[in-house]
């Protein structure tokens, strides 16, 4: 019995150590398999491609691509130097992810604490949520001109009905121990809304904030789409008139680069305003 | 004296999610006086927790009086501290800002609330946790979060519905023990609810004996031991058991009644 405490004793540091280099190795084998997918999928393109089993001018080749990257870098687009399109785009996709959240976020908390207006309005808000809601992009291409304020607007929309919809659920999920409990201690309905219903919601909407941050790129880009004069969106559709697909590749590359930071940006700001939340553990996060 | 709470003639119905009516108390009388520590026991699904929603305000009596230091109870209450059977401290507010919450909320400036929220965590024994958020903290710590958090609005009645019920043995006598102590402290009523008669003598000084739902008081025990108590060991003395044996034996039916009320309704 002894022996056995004094054994788990001994290999206690010994077992933390292992722990450790488990942990990193695992971190290796990640990075490494991730490596992997990539050298996989890109030089299984680019071989098919020089073998003549893909073709070329419809499917493009990874290093026609990578020069194509370099080229608008180095030389600049068609359109003017590379960082004006990728701040162009990410200026309207900003935009409207800030505006339509922060309307999802009103209408959803007004709606969740108003029963009859939410009962009014529910239909209609159903309604508009199922019509495929990026070919407004072609009347606010109309109505608000080339310029940025119709690709802000087309991204609104996208990001509003996502945000609101979960701000709307987390503010009826709001603990009702919480709130007899506030109500209990002095809240009055101002500060019911800012210091418990809000904060509770709050996880619920930071959550949708993942989903909807791609909605405003798509929005951007659609806005795009449907007439402009700079952005990434506008780059690939130039070139796919010119019938370059190593272009429009080279413009979806730029795009999966921009969503990826915005995704670690949001993560970071999540982890900022939820911090009252027990951490999860790493592996389930993508 | 006024009595600080008072039930004259309850009943509270509720409308049940299948559309029929629940009667949840059914006439219900009594009295608690000033600084008088009452417990309310009776057996699963008796009203207990809705005695305390009417007194607290939360609920209006569908009929009948409630009513607190002689005011009749419309809407919330003034002078009212309700620490519930589930955590109900927020958990997206630190220690300091939970027990901060309740003066900031009645109009106190917020480095004044703080102050007071400091030494009411250092009197609930949590000094050093100011800055914890609740998922940080043991069940029974997030107990005396709410203690606090209740206590430092300076109740004349504290209601409690079953709010140890959650913790292990040993956290609860220890807390029962703290409750006894700052209530000792203070010159505020009690009504605590609980299903453990056992925690219902050790604690109080009268003992309501709720029938099987829909609730009425069915007896009153006054409980005569000496305090300040010591719940880890009160009840090992004779007159102790004396008073669990009389009032378990009214219990018991009740108990009976509800067990074979769950059996048909879950057969």
């Amino acid at each position: 019995m002894s022996a056995l405490g004094e054994q788990a004793v001994r290999t206690g540091p010994d077992l933390a150590g292992r722990r450790r280099r488990e942990a990193r190795r695992r971190q290796l084998n990640v990075i490494g398999g991730r490596v992997l997918v990539a050298v996989v999928i890109l030089g299984g393109w680019e071989l098919g491609a020089r073998a003549t089993v893909i073709d070329r001018f419809f499917w493009s080749q990874p290093s026609d691509i990578a020069a194509t990257l370099w080229r608008w870098f180095t030389e600049g687009t068609d359109l003017g130097p590379l960082w004006l399109q990728v701040l162009v785009t990410m200026e309207e996709t900003v935009g409207g992810f800030v505006v339509g959240s922060v309307f999802g976020v009103i209408f959803g908390v007004v709606l969740g604490r108003n029963r009859l207006l939410s009962d009014v309005l529910g239909p209609y808000i159903k309604g508009a949520n199922a019509i495929p809601r990026v070919v407004v992009g072609a009347l606010f291409a109309v109505s608000l001109g080339l310029d940025i304020k119709a690709k802000i607007a087309t991204a609104a929309v996208l990001v509003f009905f996502v945000v609101f919809f979960n701000a709307f659920q987390g503010v009826r999920e709001v603990d009702r121990n919480l709130i007899a409990n506030a109500r209990i201690l002095g809240a009055d309905d101002r500060r019911l809304t800012t210091e418990i219903i809000i904060p509770s919601a709050l996880s619920w909407i930071v959550a949708s904030l993942h989903t909807s941050f791609g909605l405003a790129l798509v929005g951007a880009v659609v806005g795009e789409l449907f007439g402009a004069t700079e952005g990434i969106g506008e780059l690939i559709y130039l070139s796919k008139n010119l019938f370059d697909t190593a272009g429009v590749f080279a413009g979806m590359a730029l795009l999966a680069a921009t969503a990826l930071v915005a995704e670690a940006l949001i993560t970071a700001l999540e982890d900022r305003l939820i911090r009252w939340r027990p951490p999860v553990a790493t592996e389930t996060r993508i | 004296m006024t009595p600080a709470i008072e039930l004259r003639g309850v009943t509270k119905r509720f409308l049940a999610p299948s559309g029929g009516i629940y009667t949840a108390l059914r006439d219900l009388n009594f009295e608690v006086e000033p600084g008088e520590f009452c417990a309310v026991v009776g057996p699963t699904g008796c009203g207990k927790s809705t005695t305390l929603a009417l007194i607290s305000g939360l609920e209006p009596p569908s009929e009948g009086e409630v009513e607190v230091f002689g005011q009749s109870v419309g809407g919330i209450a003034e002078g009212i501290g309700y620490v519930f059977q589930s955590d109900a401290v927020f958990p997206w507010k630190t220690v300091l800002e939970n027990v901060a919450a309740g003066p900031r909320y009645r109009g106190v400036s917020n480095r004044d609330a703080r102050e007071r929220a400091r030494d009411w965590i250092t009197r609930v024994g949590l000094a050093g946790f100011e800055d914890r958020y609740p998922y940080q903290l043991s069940g029974g710590m997030r107990k005396r979060v709410a203690l606090a958090q209740s206590l430092i609005n300076g109740p004349r009645i504290l209601l409690m519905d079953e709010p140890f019920s959650a913790l292990d043995v040993q956290t609860r006598t220890l807390m029962e023990n703290e409750l006894l102590n700052l209530w000792s402290a203070t010159s505020a009523s009690v009504v605590f609810v609980t299903h453990d008669l056992e925690e219902a003598i050790s604690l109080s000084d009268r003992v309501f004996v709720i029938t099987a739902g829909p609730g009425t008081v069915k007896s009153t025990y006054k409980v005569d031991l000496p305090r300040p108590r010591n719940v880890a060991e009160i009840r090992f003395q004779p007159r102790f058991v004396e008073i669990y044996e009389e009032i378990w034996k009214d219990l018991r039916d009740e108990v009976l009644v509800s067990y074979e009320r769950q059996k048909r309704g879950a057969a």
